[in-house]
């Protein structure tokens, strides 16, 4: 199991060494930083490197490193989850945005959560939620005894993602379905790749330990009921749930039923291949004139969805060559500029609405260069948002609330469309 | 460094004033903070003393000053407290004794939290002598009411395992812990089971039993306990062997739900478990392994939507798995697509998957996608991509003419290194198909001059000598890389040796000159054994009996197939045992990389170093060669086939560089004079400690030695053992060899008596074995970097004062010449491990580099240096000052020993 984990900044130097195992030493910390910082290996090397018997396996947190150290053959996507809900744990903890210098201001803040969420290398309760409970920036609630012993059956049961006793005025659950859309497309407008990845986020607000039942129009499900003037329902390719959902059920009878954490958790993920509705068509028209050292292009984007709907943030990134001297552009709607530093036009609609049509038109002049090296063509990227608007079709067929107290609760759906990777090449 | 006030939610951590730097005396008020009566300034002198030992300064002599602070109520204070005792206990054994009241104490303290910090902290502590001590309150704490306490003391058997594995056997530990398998509060269980499993790992017995009832339990555990634990439980169920199918199907049922899980180390175990057992089942319950196939492909796809990190780990072992069951991605290729702004080690990974699921159904798009790649920007991919255009020819034959016509376009853009990696896997596919597609040879010839790798080259001139009677110029075009034969890479001489002499038996007229010339070259001129061997064998064959000259070198050769990277079966179904694991990541077998750090019988005095055991891995460096093709093609293809294009992921690159003080042995006394055995000695330092590492061999003596006492002798170090007892655990045997560590401090009673002149380095040791009463004497020499001290970094003032102040007739001057390296940053970073600091560097005149370092010894003597570098010059020019002259040479020998390797 691991041996060491080491929280190092971007030149190197050792902001937080905890070791779980005296099989590594401290000059561990001293390889890596000579052989994966000094070398620039990260971001272009595994992230799984084996140095004199050691293996590291590491990740980023802005320009931080979290390194995990080990001897043994452990299992690597255990490490590396455990390294993302330590940063997890540590945003909920410093903030978002937390950097070198929160790091040092809470070492001993750190120490004990190192020490809590981990054991001889062993990953126990990450929930922060609960170990919030009872690590609280350094100064420990002092407890009385038996509310000690109710805390630990809380870190250790089986319902270690929500405490007892808790209780909310008005009862209220926020739902949102946010879908990223990837695509890739070949120059021919041919589609290589098309999928939905989508989260249903949650937030919720319910007294007690309330039983809640969830149903999306899942393709499988509504077969099963025998109502056959509903609409057909989306055919899911795969779920993943949140550890509250009981996967035994779902994979009995496809029903989604837990009892949830309070306040903000990520339900679920599902991913959608067939039946995509693309919000919007992009048809680049791209001419490089090498004798005249120019290029063109011609790009029509066309939303497709409905016209009480309209897009935000739909930003364009048409690429252009690194030697550009001057554009000269034309937009039939929004703003569009030549940003050297990005090597790009940037295209930028504020609201899109539905069923429309815009239009960009570049002339490029090029500076002439030495080296009669060709332009690589990075691919267009397509960023937007569409409120409303599931592009797999899926929507929340119902989310019930059961508690002994029986208390009605409100309930918000909310969904969004918005780009993955959303990529035409040219 | 000023405290900064975060914004948002955390407003408490003003924790980097802690990291201040430590003036002169800090230590000394450390210790007077310590023992106030004030709370607060108590907590503030530990966590600066943390704050210390996180950037890697010695505080380890604040022990006892530390551990009086642990009786305390407050739990903050306790942890950093027990924080420090984990660092520091090891080097300090004697003291960590006093820390076990406190322990035993806190054990039964009323707070559950507190019991579970006790044991949990306990377990770290890895003094032996600590263990009897730790097994009352582990053996309560294992029967605990609080479930909190109860799965902390399940791990912390594995702890005392690890130390005495003796010590849990006798207390029955094993049995209670199985017991907790059917513990009712599933955190128990998870943690029983990594217990559990880990002690069946190291100590290769089968602890874990999974009976029927226990099967049960873990499946019921399963549902219950946390993501970590579903991870403990399902890599444990994976080494499990079901009776018969129907059990094997029956797990498989009770484990299929855990692929939705949201965290991706459940799933990769799940997976584990299910691949596993349909081994198990057989081919008897096809519609179940079809049903288990279906199932299996969306959790893997889902794993591709994750971070980089974790999309590489599945990518790994997705490899593995479409190599043992194709079927289960065989129409999911287009997810292996790359992105524009994937990683690039998961764009690699990934191209390896698309060639291994190339079919002649998708070809076309993939030739697409792998011409799209060939204009990127990252050169390895470029190459890589259009290596794979060349596999894939090789792999589907139908497809191979559309895969030549892609590469020929390639070869059009003209780009270097896409011209140099086409003609390299079309080298591979004329030896495919021979005489199918010679008519591209002259579009080759075109660009001849582009090739400047000595692949490239070789692949060519191998092609030109083939072909030789196809192509009109042949012997022209090798007379022109003749010319330059003398500055060519080995590997290119040996093609054109061997080209020449085809071209010589397919056209002996035009070519006799040349082809003597080029015997002559390869016999005479070079020294390369290889070429000389191959150039004596033609000469002879030719000389003798031209016709089986033609036999042999123009004979058909065998036919490749691209199993680049493909694993032998043997290997591929362990390593389907060991998805989820490391060994699916870097594809070897768990013995080629886990080098346990114990089992090295160093026995638990002072802190064992890390380092050795190295050459255990260089061995499997060999194994590379399974994947090695046709090795009957010794003469023609030696060592150039299609799998050395490979950017040959180099997870285990043997020239790893030290970053620890490197070890090195002397033979110190020999057999004869110790009753048959030979001690070999160094010295080095492990945090702050001056170590003497031995090793005994045990060449002759029939008692196997176990037991030893050592004395020094006064030396000029003022050197001696902290404890003179050495224990070889396990007892060396004749013929086989053990080591031991030896910690020594220095203290002034020992220092021997000031001579006139040099110091000398002479540490005489006497060692008595305790088994045969046999006293033997000798003296291994010691190096004085071993005790540098990590405090000895001078401000740069004071370098400067100093510096003045020293009489230059107290200077040493010497040069180092032929150094590994003259880079004087990694010069700086291996000297800052000795604790040589580096103080300043300069531009001194005609392009000099002067670098200074100071260095202090344990014993308070300042050494001051100074390094000179020039530019283009591989040596360096010493210059060492110092007040302590006698030591002088002994400290300048060490930089040029540091220097040197």
């Amino acid at each position: 199991m691991i041996s060491m984990i080491l929280v190092l900044n971007h030149k190197g130097d050792v902001m937080i060494s905890r070791q779980y195992r005296d099989d590594v030493s401290r000059a561990a910390a001293d390889s890596f930083r000579l052989q994966v910082i000094a070398a620039k290996e990260t971001g272009t090397q595994a992230p799984v490197k084996r140095i004199e018997n050691c293996s590291f396996l590491y990740t980023r947190h802005l320009n931080m490193y979290f390194v995990a150290i080990t001897r043994a053959n452990v299992n690597p996507a255990l490490v590396f989850e455990y390294l993302f809900q330590k940063i997890t744990i540590l945003k909920a903890y410093l903030g978002e945005e937390f950097d070198d210098n929160s790091i040092r201001n809470n070492m001993t803040l750190i120490y004990e959560l190192m020490d809590e969420t981990m054991d001889y290398g062993y990953p126990q309760n990450c929930a922060v939620d609960v170990l919030r409970l009872y690590i609280n920036l350094g100064n420990i609630r002092q407890q009385d005894e038996p509310d000690a012993s109710e805390l630990t059956s809380q870190i250790t049961g089986a319902i270690d993602w929500r405490r007892e006793g808790i209780r909310h005025k008005r009862n209220e659950v926020y739902i949102d379905v946010l879908e990223s859309i990837n695509l890739l497309m070949s120059s021919q407008g041919d589609i290589l790749r098309m999928e939905v990845t989508a989260q249903v986020q949650m937030n919720t607000k319910l007294t007690g330990m309330p039983e809640c039942k969830f149903g999306l129009n899942d393709k499988l499900v509504i077969e099963k009921e025998a109502s056959s003037n509903r609409k057909p329902g989306v055919e899911i390719d795969d779920c993943t749930f949140h550890r509250c959902v009981r996967l035994g059920k779902f994979d009995a009878d496809r029903t989604i039923t837990f009892i949830p954490p309070d306040g903000e958790f990520e339900l679920m993920r599902y991913r959608v291949t067939d039946n995509i509705n693309l919000p919007f068509k992009i048809i680049p028209a791209v001419r490089e004139m090498q004798d005249q050292n120019r290029v063109s292009i011609n790009l029509k984007a066309i939303s497709t969805y409905n016209t009480r709907l309209f897009a935000t943030h739909v930003v364009i990134k048409i690429p252009v060559p690194k030697n550009t001297a001057k554009t000269k552009i034309k937009t039939s709607f929004g703003r569009a500029k030549y940003e050297p530093e990005q090597s790009a036009i940037i295209w930028r609609i504020k609201k899109f609405p539905g069923k429309a049509e815009c239009m960009i038109g570049a002339d490029i002049d090029l500076m002439p260069t030495t080296r009669n090296k060709a332009w690589v063509r990075p691919p267009i990227n397509v960023d937007f948002q569409v409120p409303m608007f599931t592009s797999s079709g899926v929507n929340v067929r119902f989310l019930r609330v059961y508690d002994k107290s029986g208390y009605n609760t409100n309930r918000w759906v909310r969904y969004i469309t918005k780009a993955g990777g959303y990529q035409i090449r040219i | 460094m000023p405290s900064i006030n975060l914004p948002g939610k955390n407003d408490g951590g003003h924790d980097s004033r802690f990291f201040t730097t430590q003036k002169k005396g800090e230590m000394h008020e450390l210790k007077m903070e310590l023992h106030s009566t004030d709370r607060n300034t108590k907590v503030d002198a530990v966590k600066k003393v943390i704050a210390s030992m996180t950037v890697g300064k010695d505080v380890s002599s604040l022990f006892t000053d530390v551990l009086n602070c642990v009786q305390t109520g407050n739990i903050e204070l306790k942890k950093l407290v027990y924080l420090y005792l984990i660092n520091y206990s090891k080097s300090q054994p004697e003291l960590a004794l006093l820390a076990v009241n406190t322990f035993v104490k806190d054990a039964s303290d009323p707070n559950p939290l507190i019991r579970a910090l006790a044991v949990r902290t306990m377990g770290c502590i890895r003094v032996e002598k600590i263990t009897e001590y730790l097994c009352d309150p582990l053996s309560r704490a294992l029967r605990d009411e609080d479930p909190y306490v109860r799965k902390t003391a399940a791990v912390c058997v594995a702890k005392l395992y690890d130390l005495a594995p003796a010590l849990v056997q006798e207390r029955g530990f094993l049995e209670i812990l199985h017991d907790l398998i059917s513990d009712s509060n599933p955190s128990v269980v998870a943690n029983g089971v990594a217990a559990l499993s880990e002690i069946a790992e190291t100590s290769g017995k089968d602890v874990m039993k999974i009976s029927a009832s226990v099967l049960q339990k873990l499946l019921a555990a399963l549902n219950e306990c946390t993501e970590w634990g579903q991870v403990f439980i399902l890599d444990s169920l994976a080494k499990y062997a079901p009776a018969d199918a129907r059990e094997a199907e029956g797990i498989i049922e009770r484990v299929t739900p855990r692929l939705q899980h949201a965290n991706s180390a459940v799933v990769m175990s799940a997976v584990k478990v299910i691949l596993s057992y349909m081994e198990l089942m057989g081919s008897a319950n096809t519609d179940t392994i079809r049903n288990l196939t279906r199932k299996l492909a969306p959790p893997l796809v889902t794993l591709l939507n994750s971070e980089p990190e974790i999309q590489y780990v599945a990518l790994r072992n997705i490899n593995l798995i479409v190599q043992k069951r194709p079927s289960i991605l065989e129409n999911e290729i287009r997810v292996f697509f790359c992105k524009y702004n994937d990683p690039i080690y998961v764009k690699m990974e990934k191209l390896e998957i698309i060639i291994k699921l190339v079919s002649e159904k998708n070809i076309d798009q993939v030739l697409l996608e792998l011409k799209e790649y060939a204009t990127e920007v990252d050169v390895d991919f470029v190459r890589k991509s259009v290596s794979a255009i060349g596999r894939c020819a090789v792999k589907l034959e139908r497809a191979a003419e559309r895969c030549i016509g892609v590469l020929l376009e390639l070869i059009q853009t003209k780009v270097n290194y896409v011209v140099q990696e086409s003609v390299i896997v079309i080298k591979d596919i004329f030896r495919r198909y021979p005489n199918r597609y010679e008519s591209i040879i002259a579009t080759l010839c075109d660009n001849l001059d582009t090739l400047d790798e000595p692949q490239a080259k070789a692949s060519m001139i191998w092609i030109i000598g083939e072909y030789a009677e196809r192509i009109d110029n042949a012997d022209e075009l090798l007379d022109n890389f003749l010319e330059t034969f003398e500055e060519e890479d080995p590997s290119v001489q040996l093609q054109l040796l061997t080209a020449t002499v085809k071209c010589f038996l397919k056209n002996p007229e035009d070519t006799q000159d040349m082809v003597q010339r080029v015997l002559d070259l390869a016999t005479e001129e070079s020294d390369n054994p290889d070429l000389r061997d191959r150039g004596f064998i033609y000469w002879r064959l030719l000389s003798t009996d031209p016709e089986a000259a033609k036999l042999v070198v123009l004979g058909d050769k065998p036919v490749i197939e691209d199993d680049t990277f493909k694993l032998e079966p043997n290997l591929l179904n362990t390593l389907i045992g060991q998805i989820a694991t490391l060994s699916s990541i870097y594809h070897k077998p768990p013995e080629a990389f886990v080098v346990r750090a114990s089992g090295r019988g160093v026995m638990h005095l002072g802190v064992g170093g890390d380092d050795m055991g190295e050459d255990d891995e260089e061995d499997y460096e060999d194994d590379e060669g399974i994947e090695q093709e046709d090795p009957v093609d010794l003469l023609d293809m030696g060592g150039m086939g299609i799998n050395d294009n490979g950017a040959g992921d180099d997870l285990f690159g043997s020239s790893t560089p030290q970053a620890e003080q490197a070890v090195r042995f002397v033979k110190v006394c020999s057999e004869e004079k110790s009753g048959g055995i030979d001690v070999l000695a160094a010295y080095h330092q492990v945090n702050g400690n001056v170590l003497m590492e031995l090793e005994f061999q045990n060449k002759s003596c029939s008692v196997p030695v176990s037991n030893l006492a050592i004395q020094l002798n006064k030396n000029a170090f003022g050197l001696s053992p902290v404890n003179q007892q050495i224990i070889c655990n396990p007892p060396v045997q004749v013929g086989s060899s053990g080591t031991a560590t030896v910690q020594l401090v220095a203290n002034r009673s020992m220092l021997a008596p000031v001579q006139p002149g040099p110091a000398s380095p002479q540490v005489q040791v006497a060692i008595k074995n305790m088994a045969t009463s046999q006293v033997f004497y000798f003296a291994a020499n010691f190096n004085i970097d071993a005790m540098f001290s990590s405090g000895g970094q001078m401000d740069r003032n004071a370098f400067i004062e100093t510096w003045k102040n020293i009489d230059d007739g107290k200077e040493i001057y010497s040069t180092v010449s032929d150094l590994p390296s003259t880079d004087i940053d990694g010069i700086q970073a291996k000297f800052e491990l000795y604790n040589i600091f580096f103080i300043a560097r300069r531009q001194g005149m005609d392009g000099q580099e002067v670098v200074y370092f100071s260095m202090k010894t344990m014993t308070g003597m300042d050494f001051l240096a100074e390094l000179t570098f020039k530019a283009g010059v591989n040596a360096c020019k010493i210059c060492l000052k110092t007040e302590n002259t006698s030591y002088g040479h002994l400290v300048k020998n060490a930089i040029e020993n540091l220097l040197r390797f």
